[in-house]
Parts: C-alpha cells; sequence; structure tokens
C-alpha cells in the first residue's frame, strides 16, 4: 500500500502529463504484478467489490473519534471528501503494516456477507495501521472513486511506455472484459482476454469542437455531415450469436434497451456499430427529456415503454464480418453499413443520414434549423478518416448550434467540492416572476479561478441566511446561463426545468432588474415542438 | 460589565479606553503582532512587544509613536492592567492580559501551541473571558511534529536538487519564512526574497538569533538557487521571475494544505501542512486551559467552533471581525509585500 500511496501523492502533487506518466512507469516498473491489475482496474473505473456501505464507515468514525455528526458534516463539506474526512478525522494509527494493496482488496473482499461487528472490527483495525494518505486510499476502496486526473489515455501510454508494447492495443486490452480477481497482468496487457469475450467494445473516437469557420476545413466534397443527436452515444456488439450493447461509459446496458433486441437475428455475427440510443417514435427524434425516463433503470414497466420508445441512430460500422474494420476510410465504412441496411427497415434502427449539401453556405443555414428535429448541430467527418481510439484532432469535428441563454440573478450559493471546497462554485439562479424570484437552475462551471475567487468574496460579505453550507445571497450578481434545451417539470417550482445549464458568462454589465422573467421562458418552452 | 466590547472599529475595552487591534483608526491601539490584519497604520499610540516594534515600524512607519512591554509586564491605562504573554503565533506576537477590578480578559490574537522554535512559545493565562481566533477549528485540522513536515521538505528538496530542479518555498514573508529559515537551515544555502531579507535584518538587529539567509539579488545565478532553497513570499506565486528560474517547483507551507481540496486549488508542486495557527487540539487545550467562563470566536470557523464549545459546556459566542479571511488568511497577499514588489520590478525598468 505504500507504494502505491506514493503513487497517488506524485500524480496529485504535479499537474504536468509527463509528470504523472512518469511516476505511473515508475510505479509499473517496481510495483507488485497483483498490485499493478488493481491499479489498472481502479483508474479506469472497475471498483473492487465493497462490502460495507460508506455510510458505516462514517459511523464508525463518529463513534471512535466521539465527534457530533453535525460537526463531522462541517468538516465534510469543507474537505469536500468522504475518504479523507474520516482519515483526517481518526487518531494517529498506533502501528504500521506492510499489506500491498491487493491484499487490502482481497481482505475487504472476503468481508462479503459477514456480520457488521465483524466487519466493524477488520475496518478499526486497518485504520489504525495505516496513516493519514493510505487511510484515505483505504477508504476509497471501499466507498468512492479514484479522481486524480488520470485518463485512459495517460494510463495506457504509460503502460506502453513500460511494456513496450503498442498503446493501442493496450487501450482495446483494458476497455475490455476482464476480472482483476482473475486475470495476470501479463494476460492483461497482451489483451489475452479480448480474443476470446464476445462482448468487448472499441474504444469511441471521439470529435473535437470547431471553433473555426468551417470553410478552412477545405473543400466540403472531401467531408461527410451528418446531424450530432443529443442521446446516449452507444455500441451494438454481435458476435458468435450474442448481442451486446454498451454505453459511451463502458457500460454494458443491453438489458435496458429490449427495443434493439431483434437485433440479435437481423444482424451478422462478427458486426460492431457506433451509433447513438435515443427516444424515436415513427423514425423521428424525441427531446432528451423523453430519453431520460428510460436511463438508469434497472427494470422497466409497458408503460415507460410506451411513452418513451427506444432507437438506435447508426453511426459507423467498426467491425464487419469478423474482422476490425477501423483502419479503413469512412467511405468504405459507409458503404458497407448503407449495403447492411439496404433491406432493413425497421423504425427502432435507422442509419443516420448523411446530409448533401452543395457548400459550406448551405450547411450552415441548414445547421440552424437543427433543434426543429430535437438535434444539436453537425458533424463533419473527414471521408478519408479511420475510426480512432479516443480524440484526434483534425479529423472529426463537432459543428454545435449555440445554446440557448438567459440572464439570471444568483440566489444561493454552496461550497463546491474536491479541487473547490471551501470556495463558494455552486450556484442557483432566478429569474422573475412578477415581484418574485423564481429559481430555474443550478450551475458550477464556467467561471475561471479568478472570478470564483470574487464571487466567493461576495458571497462572504452579502451571505442574508446560512442553512447549513448554503448561503442565502443578496440577489444582485446577473450572469448569462447557457443550456440545451428546455422542459416542462412538476418537479421544479418554475414548472419548467433547462437541460444542462451552466454559466456562459458573469455579466457585471447587468443589474438584477433586467434580468429575464419566467414568462420569457415560458414561451421559449412553447416555441419548442416535439416536446415528446 | 463586560471588559471588552466589539465595535465597528474594532474590540474595545471602555474601562481603560483603548482598542485592541482595531481596523479603523484610533487614539490608542493595543497590538498582538505585526501582521497586516491586526496592526493598521493611523492610530495616534501603539502599544505592543518589544520584539513587535521594529517590525511594525518597519512595514508601516517609521514615525509611529510606540510604547512596548515585554512578556510578563504590565502597564495600567485608566485603572486597567494591560499585559502580555507568548502567543507563539510568530516573533514578537503577543496575547493581551486585562485587569481591571478583579475581571480578567485575554485577547489571544493569532496562537499557536506548538514550540516552532524561533517564536516565544504560547502560554496559557487564567482568565474569566478569553477572545480565541478559529483560524483551523475544525477536526480535520490536526498538525503533525512540526519535526515530521520538515524533515518532509527537507527530503522534498534533496530530490530537487538531484533532479535539477530548483526549490521554491512560498511563505508568508513575516512569520513563516523566518520559521523555515530557522527550521531549515543546514547544508543547503537558503535564498530569500529582497522583502524577507528586509524583515531579517531587522528581527537580527532586535536581537533574535535567526540562521544565515543569502539574499536575492540581479547577480545570483539561476544555478546556485538550483542548489539551494530559495523563500519568496505570496505575492511572487505567479511571477515570470519564478517561472525563469532552472525548473522551478513550487511548494506552499500552509495548514491549508491538510486537505487535497485546497492543495489542488492552489496548483503548486507541494503542499506542506505547516501553520502558525492552532490546530484543533491546540485550540481546545489552549481554551481549556484558561478556564474561561466565556470564550469569543474569531475569525476562520467561527459557527461550528463556538457551537461545539457550547455543546461542550463552554459559553462561547461567534464574533465577527475584521481579521483573517476565512478562506485565505494564511495565503492572502501581504500588501507590504506587494509594494516591495512593485518596487523591485519598478526598478528593474528603471536599469
Amino acid at each position: 500500500m505504500k507504494r502505491f500511496s506514493k503513487l497517488i501523492q506524485q500524480l496529485e502533487l504535479s499537474n504536468k502529463t509527463n509528470d504523472k506518466i512518469a511516476a505511473l512507469v515508475d510505479y509499473f516498473n517496481y510495483a507488485d504484478d497483483k498490485d499493478k491489475i488493481w491499479v489498472i482496474a481502479l483508474f479506469t473505473g472497475k471498483k473492487p467489490k465493497r462490502p460495507i456501505k460508506s455510510a458505516l464507515l462514517k459511523y464508525w468514525a463518529i463513534d471512535i473519534t466521539q465527534t457530533p455528526e453535525w460537526l463531522f458534516s462541517e468538516s465534510y463539506s469543507n474537505v469536500g471528501d468522504l475518504s479523507e474526512t474520516i482519515a483526517l478525522l481518526l487518531p494517529p494509527a498506533e502501528n504500521t503494516s506492510d499489506f500491498q494493496l491487493h491484499k487490502w482488496i482481497e481482505d475487504l473482499h472476503d468481508l462479503e456477507g459477514k456480520d457488521d461487528e465483524t466487519k466493524k472490527g477488520f475496518i478499526l483495525n486497518a485504520w489504525n495501521h495505516l496513516e493519514t494518505q493510505e487511510r484515505f486510499i483505504f477508504n476509497k476502496l471501499i466507498s468512492g472513486n479514484f479522481r486524480i486526473g488520470v485518463s485512459n489515455k495517460m494510463l495506457v501510454n504509460a503502460l506502453a511506455k513500460q511494456s513496450s508494447l503498442d498503446s493501442a492495443q493496450i487501450m482495446h486490452s483494458i476497455m475490455g472484459k476482464w476480472n482483476p480477481y482473475e486475470i495476470t497482468f501479463h494476460e492483461l496487457i497482451n489483451g489475452v482476454h479480448v480474443n476470446t469475450d464476445n462482448s468487448w467494445p472499441y474504444p469511441f473516437c471521439l470529435a473535437y469542437a470547431l471553433e473555426q469557420e468551417p470553410e478552412k476545413l477545405g473543400d466540403l466534397s472531401e467531408w461527410q455531415a451528418e446531424w450530432k443527436w443529443d442521446g446516449i452515444r452507444g455500441q451494438i456488439v454481435k458476435r458468435n450469436g450474442e448481442l451486446f450493447i454498451w454505453s459511451r461509459g463502458e457500460e454494458l446496458v443491453t438489458e435496458q434497451f429490449p427495443e434493439l433486441h431483434f437485433l440479435i437475428d437481423v444482424l451478422p455475427d462478427g458486426v460492431v456499430l457506433d451509433g447513438e440510443i435515443l427516444a424515436v417514435q415513427d423514425k423521428q427524434v424525441l427531446s432528451f427529456s423523453t430519453l431520460q425516463q428510460r436511463l438508469n433503470r434497472k427494470t422497466i414497466n409497458k408503460k415507460q415503454l410506451e411513452d418513451a420508445p427506444i432507437g438506435f441512430f447508426v453511426y459507423d460500422i467498426l467491425e464487419y464480418e469478423t474482422r476490425d474494420f477501423r483502419d479503413h476510410p469512412l467511405s468504405e465504412r459507409r458503404a458497407v453499413l448503407e449495403q447492411l441496411f439496404e433491406n432493413l427497415d425497421e423504425s427502432a434502427v435507422i442509419l443516420s443520414p448523411v446530409i448533401k449539401c452543395k457548400n459550406w453556405k448551405e450547411l450552415a443555414d441548414l445547421r440552424q434549423t437543427s433543434r426543429s428535429i430535437n438535434s444539436e448541430g453537425i458533424m463533419l467527418k473527414k471521408l478519408s478518416s479511420h475510426y480512432h481510439s479516443g480524440r484526434k484532432r483534425g479529423d472529426w469535428w463537432k459543428w454545435k448550434i449555440n445554446p440557448y441563454t438567459v440572464d439570471a440573478v444568483m440566489i444561493y450559493a454552496q461550497k463546491g467540492s474536491g479541487r473547490r471546497a471551501n470556495f463558494f462554485t455552486d450556484y442557483t439562479f432566478a429569474v422573475r416572476d412578477g415581484e418574485n424570484l423564481v429559481t430555474i437552475a443550478k450551475a458550477y462551471s464556467g467561471l475561471t479561478d479568478k472570478e470564483i475567487k470574487e464571487v466567493n468574496s461576495f458571497v462572504t460579505r452579502n451571505a442574508i441566511e446560512k442553512f447549513g453550507p448554503v448561503r442565502t445571497v443578496k440577489p444582485e450578481l446577473v450572469f448569462e446561463i447557457a443550456f440545451e434545451g428546455i422542459a416542462e417539470s412538476k418537479r421544479h417550482k418554475a414548472g419548467l426545468a433547462l437541460r444542462f445549464p451552466r454559466i456562459l458568462r458573469w455579466r457585471k454589465d447587468k443589474k438584477a432588474i433586467e434580468i429575464n422573467t419566467l414568462e420569457d421562458l415560458r414561451q421559449l418552452l412553447e416555441s419548442t415542438f416535439i416536446n415528446g | 460589565m463586560a471588559l471588552i466590547e466589539f465595535t465597528k472599529r474594532g474590540i474595545y475595552c471602555k474601562q481603560g479606553d483603548f482598542y485592541i487591534d482595531p481596523w479603523w483608526p484610533v487614539d490608542y491601539a493595543v497590538t498582538t503582532h505585526g501582521h497586516s490584519d491586526h496592526v493598521r497604520f493611523g492610530n495616534k499610540h501603539y502599544l505592543c512587544h518589544t520584539l513587535t516594534k521594529p517590525i511594525i515600524k518597519r512595514r508601516i512607519s517609521e514615525d509611529l509613536n510606540v510604547e512596548t512591554l515585554n512578556y510578563g509586564e504590565n502597564i495600567i491605562r485608566n485603572g486597567v492592567s494591560i499585559s502580555f504573554y507568548p502567543a507563539g503565533h510568530i516573533i514578537g506576537s503577543a496575547q493581551v492580559r486585562l485587569e481591571y477590578k478583579g475581571e480578567i480578559c485575554v485577547i489571544s490574537g493569532d496562537y499557536k501551541t506548538e514550540d516552532d522554535g524561533i517564536s516565544d512559545v504560547f502560554e496559557p493565562v487564567k482568565c474569566h473571558s478569553f477572545v480565541s481566533e478559529s483560524t483551523f477549528g475544525l477536526p480535520v485540522y490536526k498538525w503533525q511534529k512540526q519535526e515530521v513536515v520538515f524533515n518532509g521538505i527537507k527530503s522534498w528538496v534533496n530530490d530537487n536538487i538531484q533532479q535539477q530542479k530548483t526549490s521554491v518555498l512560498i511563505a508568508y514573508s513575516l512569520g513563516k519564512a523566518q520559521r523555515l529559515i530557522k527550521n531549515l537551515a543546514g547544508d543547503v544555502p537558503i535564498y530569500v526574497h529582497n522583502s524577507i531579507a528586509n524583515l531579517n535584518e531587522v528581527i537580527i538587529d532586535a536581537g533574535v538569533n535567526l540562521p544565515e539567509t543569502i539574499r536575492i539579488t540581479p547577480e545570483t545565478t539561476k544555478d546556485e538557487l538550483q542548489k539551494g532553497i530559495v523563500i519568496v513570499p505570496p505575492a511572487m506565486r505567479d511571477s515570470r521571475w519564478i517561472k525563469n528560474l532552472s525548473h522551478p517547483v513550487t511548494g506552499i507551507c500552509s495548514g491549508w494544505m491538510q486537505v487535497r481540496a485546497h492543495r489542488r486549488w492552489q496548483s503548486a508542486d507541494a503542499g506542506f501542512a505547516l501553520s502558525d495557527h492552532a490546530d484543533w487540539t491546540g485550540l481546545m487545550d489552549a481554551i481549556t486551559a484558561t478556564g474561561a467562563e466565556k470564550v469569543y470566536v474569531t475569525h476562520g470557523f467561527t459557527a461550528a467552533f463556538s457551537r461545539f464549545l457550547n455543546d461542550e459546556g463552554i459559553e462561547s459566542e461567534e464574533v465577527m471581525t475584521k481579521f483573517g479571511q476565512e478562506d485565505d488568511e494564511e495565503n492572502k497577499v501581504d500588501l507590504a509585500d506587494a509594494e516591495n514588489h512593485h518596487v523591485e520590478t519598478e526598478n528593474k525598468k528603471s536599469e
């Protein structure tokens, strides 16, 4: 654990990618193979079995430190992380331990099914053998995620550097389905598991936002334009008579979407499709808020199936006739795709159309109509492009339409968590409704560090009331809030909800009296069509 | 009748007609220590500890009208006895003890209970009412022994020197800088920024035993600095001067560095939890030792700390002051530093 603890410390100390990769390489050079497996698992979001609820950790910590619960909460809101709060609150450990990372994980795993007293005994004993930083990591193993700025790409680069293997292959291997309790480090990075596994998906190819004039991309004839759909990016894998649906979060979501299961009889074996999971009716895309009713559900009832029917808009083909097809140019992949869909007439699976335009101007005009079909803009893909792993500048661009905006005033502020604990960074905004203010959105991103400090100082000076970590502030600061959509909502007092609201900029030039009204938003709501 | 009241100008003793660390100009200001949120320009008279006098004269103005006391000494003002006791915060920092007709009140200013090797060690004083800070008044703030922290800093410095990196420590020029110098002095030469060197001179002239340091001048080479420890005030943090050093890495020494979120927020290369304020245990020990019936809690986690005291059966009240800023008391830019820095850049331009 000491070595892993040091790695985490090093990763946190530097903001430079090269330093982080160097720290990872150093770790992979010297660490135990069994530990390495777990480090890869943890950093790619594979959580070990968690036999203990984090609420219990909290109560045991409160219990042995005799800290009042409210004081624990105050501390937590300052520290911004439960595992760390507990690690800092506990008295210094009386012993040390040389247990390695995998040993701790295995021991935790063995607690599964034991009674609470046994679990408590194990945890308290562990806490008493670990120093603060190790305790923090130990608690994270039980209750949290390791969000320490190591991207999959960075991890893969470090592994490639350390093992001299090809990075794309490693990416493929670690993204596949594997069990850290069973696989060896050697097997994992050499991808022994991926060929035998029917389900494995490919890393998604991602696009950068277009920040220049599209004309600068050259001749339109070298590009394929498609609608950019606002749903859940997904991959459909059909191999050896089995069908798997993956979401972008590398999560298997096959069971959630029965509408797509018929593909098992339709698709030939050895096919992987890239596309978007959307709410679809009569081949028309419905709003994202409709799709949301179907997300993250363990079971689906008939009403949900009727109210929010699901479809899959196909973008690309990554595997064809059991062969990796990603190195073929897009123009070829599209041709194969069109052939594959020639005889398929299903309302649930639709080949996402290619937009034909004569010139950039025409395309730009068409882009302005995106919202009328619940699209959020246009994708531009170079016809000669391969299907890259992850993000690569130059071949794929997303050319989104500008968001909706509203001017609103800040009325509540709350301290952030993580990096932003101790600064008021989470704000609630309101618009005018006659004489009153009514809240319409909560947002926390979009300001620079300097602006956050400024707002923070305003909140400290202008707090009217305290409710725990929340401050009511004088309605004075006006912000322009951008959002992607608007929908009716019974949950919110305003009767409507904004989708993906974020702060576009601080309107220091505006006074609170000049902000938008609820009526303005209602009108916008009515003017948006296909409301699902 | 209470010995002190909290007014717009600051903490006021009506019986004695004087203020303690006022933030608006008054006739008579009793000063706990030389940090700029506790002592301001414009008072007619100042009363402070002997070691604080040259510091505030240097930082504010040579023309200040200053009386001094040593620890344990007292003077009577309008029948109120004023005496000073070590607060352990920085050199010359004092707790102010007031006594009038048997009623005793202690205003502690900023304090810490651990011996930092350079300030006189905090001494608890029995009193009826006690004014305490609460900069780190949450139980997650419990410091490691300073020896452990300094060992961490030393090994960081040694690693940096080996890896051809320049170690730059960011420290408040009054207090933290001297504490670092005192505890890091040894084989590795210490280079200090002008504003720190100036204060060091004043402090050494006043008779404090401070290890030798080297003032950074335009002639100091990057190579020399790479092999040493560089200490600069917070105002210099994002300066081009640091960026131009040979592979600079910055380390912040502050109690806030206890928490990962703060370390990341500061975007320094290293954070060391080293504070001149009492930690949770220190605050509780100090308060208990005073035996005070009433505790006024100023700057910091006032609400939480005061609630905890009340729950523990110690009557407590939170008080709004202009001391510190909840969020970056320790890291705020010292105006004096900023000015020095400004003057320096001006000088460079004219060269």
